[in-house]
């Protein structure tokens, strides 16, 4: 049989194939791969942000082991969802992010889908804003911005520009060089936001300073694209951190969001996230929402069901909802702690540098201010593993890692 | 203030959907939906397989799983096992390390995968001009997914014959000589939707030989594996037969329906090509179109499908239990066919015993159509398409009148 089969196959005289070419790892995924592949018994994987307790071990929340066990005695069909989602999610979701009385969700003039996570929701995003948003092609990223911007947008046909937002100098936030770049933005252009806890940088805007952005923007006539990933997991509060994306809204922007419940609810792989677009008024929003089905349903046609019921159970359960903002809340100051602890160790190593910016950043990652060449040591000499742009995940750093972490960075920076 | 969205028009909602939502609507307690592609039992409910059920437990007691990110292409043992109820555990290409798979959201997603890569990659870059042809009809998101991942010529070719009520074969492989060479064209496995009508294996390997020697693309749509006859490897017999002849070709595997796990998204994308090292470079530039798009997919339902597949138990319970469905809807087949043969409706019914898998091309006229939803609340698609699984003991002898008195009384 196989003698016949190749006989078959030589009529051939090429593979569909041939000019493919071997495409690169992906850069942040492609951490964990090498990582996984390493054999040193002290190997730190500080590449993916996915929370990890103080085991190094993933956590799975226990609301949601307790959501999941009242799904399961519920005994539910396993029907299509609509395309937009399940309703007790998606509704949830907005007033999560918007508060529970927010005007927008009382007058219906929001539209909220569920999408797969955060990257699935900026995918539809984009290609909402591609299709319909076609006075301007531009996306504005803060620089640097998460990798996977990029080319989501460009894939979906925008093209990417970057205003000023992380001084290298400081390893903090350049809100003059921020001000200055956005001010020269063209009008009508997206300018993407991150709500809170900034990926890569861990470095955000005050209060203050969000205010004049704000302005700026509104006075550029920008349309703002808020991406949080991590709310509640900045400052282990839901409300701070969805301050910003609040306050623009009051102050009149209508703008277009992107929520990921990977990391705050631990369902990274459930793929739970929501994709909204605050509308005029709720005919406006109908209009939009029966645009969003037709740019899904071309996809993946409705979205999977497990997570969004899993998130919309504790969302919608009282006691639930309180046992996971107290999870979260606990997840956010390991993390405080570990970068607290970081610092201390680098001190006790000896290290001479100012690493205050460990401290000051806020989130799950860091920007270490390591430079490529110092982050190749660590990874070959140390076995710790990260990005190229010196970015640690600070879930992946716990009280036994602490100490030998510190020994790599102050010995590649000393 | 002007709205940035200001222009934004109201879209036409998507049909099928649609329909659902009217039969939802609708007062009458006799109605019937005979709409969307989903199983029901006879008491017209959704069912959950009980191996689904067990399986389930499983996962929520095993207190060693997590919620983790898969790996961008999914779920390994799910790739693989999902790859081999389609090909054959014996399969040479499998045995010749030249299969590849990546997890996707459902058929769906496996077909939009499928699509882009084609777009990108197949035939030199840019493939936006390629022809790609999909049956008439077919299922109407086909249309949605090429031309959305960027196919601009996106054509039908001949396949169904109205009036004899069959496959219009030689149609077929005349379109298939006339296409532009390297077209791709997208075949359905088994249980052709919406018709319900396949080629026979003399017909299939007719097909083959013509794309073979014009070097046409091979794309399949593998949604019913099972569910057709009620046996996997009777339903993937086409599938099998093009990888036996050589073809090199994407297969679009969709576990909504014979897993009955629709809401959970599991599909498969299957690739089968020359040699280990062209799928190497396939896989990795299919991670980058993942990537962009939904960046890992979901893991509760290739969790489940793995486990099943790959447990000699759960396995075989779970052949039984699509058995069971594949059974029910030949069942009702028949019945319907008795009825309206009984009735003595004018016109010939063969067609309804002669088709497979979950559809049913009535040959019921847009107007017919109108009628039997708007006089008799029986819910079907304007193109005359039934839902088999909507019979029920309890509803068959009503459509079955509905049915005779549509076709005397609106021509």
């Amino acid at each position: 049989l196989q003698a016949a089969v190749a006989g078959q196959l030589k009529t051939y005289e090429h593979s569909w194939w041939s000019e493919v070419q071997m495409g690169p790892p992906d850069p942040i995924l492609g951490v964990s791969e090498a990582y996984k592949r390493d054999t040193n018994p002290k190997k730190i994987n500080l590449g993916v942000g996915a929370y990890r307790d103080d085991q190094g071990k993933p956590y799975v929340l226990s609301c949601v082991r307790k959501a999941e066990a009242q799904i399961a005695a519920k005994k539910l069909d396993k029907e299509y969802l609509a395309i937009g989602g399940l309703g007790d999610f998606t509704k949830a979701c907005a007033k999560l992010a918007l508060g529970d009385d927010n005007e927008v969700i009382k007058s219906g003039r929001n539209i909220t889908v569920q999408t797969i996570s955060g990257t699935g929701s900026l995918r539809i995003g984009a290609n909402f804003l591609s299709r319909f948003h076609t006075e301007a092609r531009d996306v504005y990223l803060p620089k640097p911005s998460w990798g996977n911007h990029t080319p989501i947008f460009r894939d979906a046909g925008m093209q990417l520009k970057a205003y000023t937002y992380y001084d290298p100098k400081t390893c903090g936030f350049d809100f003059q060089g921020a001000l200055n770049d956005i001010s020269k933005i063209p009008e009508k252009s997206v300018i993407m936001l991150h709500a809170c806890a900034h990926n890569p940088t861990g470095v955000d805007p005050r209060p203050e300073q969000w205010k004049e952005i704000a302005d700026l923007v509104k006075k550029r006539n920008l349309l703002v694209f808020f991406d949080m990933a991590y709310q509640g997991f900045a400052s282990g509060d839901i409300d701070r951190d969805a301050w910003a994306v609040r306050y623009f809204i009051e102050q009149g922007h209508n703008i277009v969001l992107s929520q990921s419940f990977a990391k705050n609810m631990g369902l990274y792989g459930e793929r739970v996230g929501g994709f909204t677009v605050v509308c005029k008024d709720a005919e406006e929003a109908k209009r939009v929402e029966s645009q969003l089905k037709i740019l899904i349903r071309p996809i993946y046609s409705n979205p999977p069901m497990n997570g969004a019921r899993i998130a919309a159970t504790i969302l919608n359960t009282p006691d639930l909802y309180k046992e996971w903002l107290g999870e979260v809340h606990g997840m956010a100051n390991r993390i405080i702690t570990m970068r607290e602890l970081l610092v201390a160790n680098l001190k006790k190593e000896g290290s001479t540098r100012n690493w205050k910016h460990v401290i000051d950043q806020i989130g799950m990652f860091c920007f270490t201010g390591l430079k490529p060449e110092q982050v190749e040591r660590l990874t070959k000499e140390f076995s710790v593993y990260m990005t190229k742009d010196g970015r640690i995940s600070m879930a992946g750093v716990t009280s036994g890692n602490v100490g030998y972490l510190a020994q790599g960075i102050h010995a590649v920076t000393k | 203030i002007m709205s940035l969205f200001g222009e934004v028009p109201q879209a036409t909602p998507v049909a099928v959907f649609k329909l659902s939502n009217d039969f939802k609507e609708d007062p009458n307690p006799m109605k019937v939906n005979l709409g969307v592609g989903a199983y029901r039992t006879d008491e017209g409910q959704p069912w959950v397989l009980p191996v689904v059920k067990k399986v389930e437990k499983l996962i929520v007691a095993d207190n060693r799983l997590n919620h983790e990110y898969l790996p961008i292409l999914g779920l390994p043992e799910f790739r693989s096992s999902a790859s081999k109820i389609a090909l054959g555990e014996d399969s040479p290409a499998i045995q010749e390390s030249r299969v590849g798979a990546v997890q996707c959201l459902g058929g769906t997603g496996a077909l939009k995968m499928g699509a882009e890569f084609l777009r990108r990659w197949y035939n030199g870059n840019d493939n936006m001009k390629t022809p790609v042809y999909v049956s008439a009809p077919t299922w109407e998101n086909h249309n949605s997914v090429f031309a959305n991942a960027g196919f601009k010529d996106v054509r039908p070719y001949k396949y169904w014959d109205a009036e004899k009520r069959g496959l219009d074969l030689d149609g077929f492989l005349g379109d298939l000589e006339t296409a532009p060479k390297h077209s791709i064209f997208v075949l359905h496995a088994c249980a052709h939707n919406p018709t319900g009508t396949d080629p026979t294996h003399v017909e299939w390997m007719q097909v083959a030989e013509v794309m073979k020697r014009r070097k046409l693309f091979v794309f399949f749509d593998s949604a019913y594996q099972g569910f057709a006859s009620g046996c996997l490897d009777k339903d993937a017999w086409a599938v099998r037969n093009f990888v036996t002849q050589g073809f090199e070709m994407f297969c679009a595997q969709s576990f909504s329906k014979n897993f009955g796990l629709y809401n959970e998204r599991v599909g498969n994308l299957t690739i089968v090509a020359r040699d280990a090292d062209n799928v190497r470079r396939v896989l990795s530039q299919m991670e980058k179109i993942v990537r962009v798009t939904w960046s890992n997919p979901p893991s509760q339902g290739a969790r489940l499908v793995a486990i099943t597949l790959n447990r000699a138990e759960l396995f075989a319970e779970w052949k039984d239990n699509v058995k069971t469905m594949a059974d029910r809807v030949l069942l009702m087949r028949a019945s319907l066919q008795a009825k309206l043969q009984a009735l003595g409706t004018p016109g010939t019914w063969d067609h309804i015993t002669q088709q497979i898998g979950m559809f049913s091309f009535t040959g019921l006229n847009p107007k017919q159509v109108e009628y039997m939803i708007k006089e008799r609340s029986i819910y079907l698609m304007a193109s005359g398409r039934i839902n088999m699984c909507g019979l029920t003991t309890k509803n068959i002898d009503y459509v079955a009148k509905s049915i005779h008195e549509t076709v005397v009384n609106v021509q």
